[in-house]
């Protein structure tokens, strides 16, 4: 019997499962291989687990995303989580730096309706995670290596550099050292092909952090191409805020 | 190889009609043309896509395209790219191999006909690199068959220095502005006229079919004293000491501390270095797990994935990464292959974000061993 995959998702956009609806070329083959077992962005029929794989969007919120969290994985063999939300907390995160009652205040006309933590967290804060993959919103050929890693029992040959090397290896202009344009680049996990820079924009991270980081020897580039203190903590306060401060720390 | 024919003059038609014969050849010519803002490598059509009027501009992390007033077209330093971007290129795929339905597996290697290659506009610097990648890729017991199939086949016409940047070194490393043997032709660019220099039987019959005049003795005295001038001009310098030597004792300094602190392990410097050759290969499979092809791609010594071995990274701190490329690159390099791994064409200063100039690095190393600027020899016979 083909395995099974099932596709979850806490709190995010739903930008990243959708990217496996993106995979039009790969969806017959993909159907052919495995299970779509539970998938509620394609399909309202769903199957029990366990689940041979859980691919897991979003970050925990609430109480109810750390509880039901716990029961995917518990229903999971392998749990791969997808996106800056659920590897990083995402842009959601920066509420970590806020008074979230603030917020609530401010932003709903009965907030006493409503029922959220502090703090957004990776899945990974939460529970064991077999793999994450890293982007705002995920690489379609990346999502399709993992799971066709994880159908041959291989490891995915998603690289932890920077985002550099996919600049060199596609022949992009490096933005910062020929136009003086910030960029994340040096600091940030490679995986999306490097598109931003090859649209004379720099990168802004929203893979997060790469497997080798020296966030700090960055910061005096970032300031001499224009940045002040609070144009560094924007630029690095996206999808990945959390994972970079860290960086920034150590 | 020595020249064939004395050396020629050809003007702007004459070098309209050195393009339009190599494409009329069949070749794809690659030479430096503007994109997005730099002198980069790519295919040119004709003449007419080369850099006329454009300089730049360079520093330690720093590259600006600036305009000319005399419209030269060879009169910029070494860009982002290299020659090894077309012999060695980033990606390629070895083999791929299929199930058969009786269970086994067919293997097909990949061996495609190169492209007949024409690099038009080779720097001495990189001249030298195309060398020692020869030597390093096709010299040993493991010859890569690939880059000899491109190299093989690849038409060189040089073009001489005569603007030096701010972070060459070249001289400083045993080599200098004027090409050394290994080309087909050789250009010096004097006031919108090519002196040519035939080094190869192909390059004398390509020179024999194009509108050319023989060399006159005032564009070879002018071509001699700008490449001669160039000599002087050099923006930076490896101190004058044995770097092959320094380096080797040089693994318990203090300064590799100082650098990584700075060194953001991005990679860019091995990227861009015409030298560094280091690959990685991946098996990938598809989905149904019946077809798999093995990928060859750059690699880095910095990154952490590069000296992974059962457990984790060898060298896992950035300390260890740069002494192992700077030490390689001017040191281990000797022992390996017969020469230092530097060219001093200064990309890896100019394209490091954070502007670490390995010059500066050298000096530090020698500061700290002792063996500070005046203590050696002259630069130029450490090869």
């Amino acid at each position: 019997m083909a395995p099974t995959l099932a596709v979850f998702k806490l709190a995010s956009c739903d930008g990243c499962q959708l990217t496996l609806l993106d995979c039009e070329d790969e969806l017959l083959a993909l159907a052919g291989e495995v299970e779509i077992a539970h998938f509620l962005e394609a399909s309202s029929a769903v199957a029990p687990g366990p689940y041979d794989l859980s691919l897991v969007e979003g970050s925990v919120t609430t109480a109810e995303d750390a509880e039901r969290v716990r029961a995917i994985r518990a229903n999971s063999r392998h749990l791969v989580t997808i996106g800056a939300c659920a590897t990083a907390g995402g842009i959601q995160a920066l509420r970590n730096y806020a008074d979230v009652d603030e917020y609530r205040r401010v932003v709903y006309a009965h907030p006493e309706y409503i029922s959220t933590l502090a703090t957004s967290t990776p899945v990974s804060a939460h529970v064991g995670v077999d793999f994450e993959l890293r982007g705002c919103p995920i690489d379609r050929r990346q999502l399709i290596e993992v799971i066709t890693a994880f159908l041959a029992g291989r490891k995915p040959d998603v690289p932890n550099h920077s985002v550099c090397f996919e600049c060199k290896r596609r022949g992009t202009v490096c933005v910062t050292v020929a136009h003086g344009t910030p960029c994340l680049g040096p600091v940030t996990h490679a995986g999306c092909g490097a598109l931003c820079p090859a649209y004379r924009r720099g990168c802004f991270g929203c893979f997060g952090p790469s497997g080798s980081v020296n966030l700090p020897a960055l910061i005096p580039v970032l300031r001499r191409d224009g940045m002040d203190d609070a144009a560094v903590e924007r630029f690095l306060h996206t999808f990945n805020a959390p994972a970079f401060d860290e960086e920034l720390r150590s | 190889m020595t020249d064939t024919q004395g050396p020629a003059v050809l003007d702007r038609d004459g070098l309209n009609a050195l393009v339009a014969e190599l494409v009329a050849q069949g070749r794809t010519v690659i030479g430096p043309t503007v994109r997005d803002g730099a002198v980069v490598l790519a295919e040119l059509e004709s003449a007419d896509d080369l850099p006329f009027g454009w300089g730049v501009e360079l520093d330690a992390g720093r590259y600006r395209l600036v305009r000319r007033t005399d419209g030269a077209a060879f009169a910029h330093s070494a860009g982002p790219q290299s020659w090894k971007n077309f012999l060695h290129p980033a990606r390629q795929r070895l083999w791929s191999a299929d199930r058969t339905p009786s269970g086994g597996v067919d293997f097909t290697a990949d061996e495609p006909a190169a492209p007949s290659y024409a690099f038009l506009g080779v720097r001495p610097c990189d001249l030298r690199a195309i060398a020692i990648q020869d030597r390093v890729l096709t010299g040993g017991r493991y010859e890569d068959t690939g880059y000899a199939r491109r190299r093989t086949g690849a038409f060189l016409i040089a073009a001489e220095c005569t603007e030096p940047g701010a972070t060459c070194f070249c001289v400083s490393t045993g080599g200098g502005p004027a090409a050394d043997p290994g080309y087909d032709l050789a250009l010096t660019e004097v006031d919108g006229r090519f002196l040519v220099r035939v080094g190869s039987e192909a390059g004398g019959e390509l020179l024999a079919r194009l509108p050319h005049s023989a060399a006159d003795e005032g564009t070879e005295r002018a071509a001699h004293a700008a490449v001669d001038a160039a000599r002087d001009r050099m923006g930076r310098a490896l101190p004058p000491v044995d770097v092959r030597a320094l380096l080797a004792g040089s693994a318990d300094a203090e300064r590799w501390d100082d650098v990584a602190e700075r060194c953001l392990t991005c990679g860019n410097c091995t990227m861009v270095c015409p030298t560094c050759f280091c690959v990685t290969t991946e098996e990938v499979t598809d989905l149904t797990g019946d077809h798999t092809e093995r990928w060859q791609r750059w690699d880095s010594c910095f990154d952490l994935d590069f000296s992974y071995l059962h457990g984790g990274p060898v060298r896992a701190s950035a300390r260890s990464r740069y002494r192992q490329w700077l030490t390689h690159k001017l040191s281990t390099w000797h022992d390996q292959f017969d020469s230092s791994g530097c060219v001093g064409c200064g990309r890896c200063i100019s394209w490091c974000p954070v502007g670490i100039d390995i010059t500066e690095e050298v000096t530090a190393l020698a500061a700290e061993a002792g063996t500070g600027p005046t203590a050696s020899a002259d630069p130029r016979t450490e090869s």
